[in-house]
């Protein structure tokens, strides 16, 4: 089959100058991390089709909110008690293929759903500052660190918000949320690029 | 702003939920046998107390989950967070807020 991949666009690129524009490194960068393999999985816990599942993950399934598991081939983000999505840097058709194959004939669910969200990364020392002007989450380091990621809103859209680091988080917005989440950011910038 | 504790995510703002109306209606029977306002009963008539109402409540912009609140509709305390048939009831396997084992 021919190499579609040339042919497709990510949700934020007309704006990835302004982006790379806005950036300042010692204090807060944006820019798109695009096409990301993403694989919604459902899956009773604790039941054989789980730790099967576990299995092609490489690392149990994270079990509360906030608690993602695996590395950056593989990483699990709780989206639910029985709801996860996977992210990847592979090939999601063959993750999504051998999920399903784990999950057998047992109830479950593995779905390719990488053209869902688009990842925005946000980093830098007042990458938090700027989240806080629109996120409920409470992003202090007592309660959210490096490796926690939550279904939650910002700027009143849908988001899922992933902190990858001390000073970096993802933020997965809907496709269709991409461009206001990104201009939303540009904005909430500002002051600290001007 | 109502701060509410969802059993699987812990405390999160009021925006992040929906509101289901109140909780533990149950479904007729013998919706067939019901007549026409015996049925309008049930579809649209609800209590409308002064004090501690139980009612039902979706983290639809979470974990996706429903569950049951009892809050004060004069102070808008909320008195108890639960899933199942009552607050005595909590549905085995899943996590009580503030309890060993529940949200953070």
């Amino acid at each position: 089959m021919a190499d579609l991949t040339t042919l497709r666009r990510s949700p934020l690129t007309h704006l990835a100058d302004r982006m790379a524009a806005a950036s300042v490194s010692v204090t807060v960068s944006l820019s798109e991390v695009p096409f990301l393999g993403m694989v919604s999985l459902r899956v009773e816990p604790s039941t054989p089709a789980a730790t099967r599942v576990a299995d092609v993950l490489g690392a149990p399934l994270p079990t509360g909110c906030g608690e993602t598991t695996g590395d950056d081939d593989r990483r699990a983000l709780w989206l639910g008690p029985d709801e996860w999505l996977v992210v990847t840097t592979g090939d999601p058709v063959v993750l999504t293929r051998e999920l399903d194959a784990a999950l057998g004939e047992d109830p479950g669910l593995a779905l390719d759903v990488s053209a869902n969200r688009t990842v925005v990364e946000l980093a830098g020392p007042r990458a938090r500052t700027v989240l806080e002007k629109g996120c409920p989450v409470d992003l202090h380091r007592r309660s959210f660190v490096p490796g926690r990621a939550v279904a939650t809103t910002l700027a009143r859209v849908p988001v899922l918000l992933w902190q990858t680091g001390h000073d970096a988080y993802r933020l997965l917005p809907r496709s269709s949320f991409a461009d206001y989440v990104a201009r939303w950011l540009l904005d909430a910038m500002r002051e600290f690029n001007g | 702003m109502l701060l509410l504790t969802c059993p699987w995510c812990g405390p999160r703002d009021e925006t992040e939920y929906h509101y289901g109306g109140q909780a533990h209606v149950p479904y007729p029977e013998d919706p067939a046998a019901l007549s026409d306002e015996e049925w309008a009963q049930y579809l649209f008539y609800r209590d409308n107390p002064e004090g501690p109402y139980a009612e039902r409540w979706s983290h639809s912009l979470g974990c996706r989950r429903w569950f049951n609140v009892v809050r004060d509709t004069a102070t808008y305390e909320v008195l108890a967070v639960y899933t199942g048939a009552s607050p005595d009831s909590q549905v085995p396997g899943t996590p009580t807020p503030g309890h060993p084992g529940g949200p953070r």
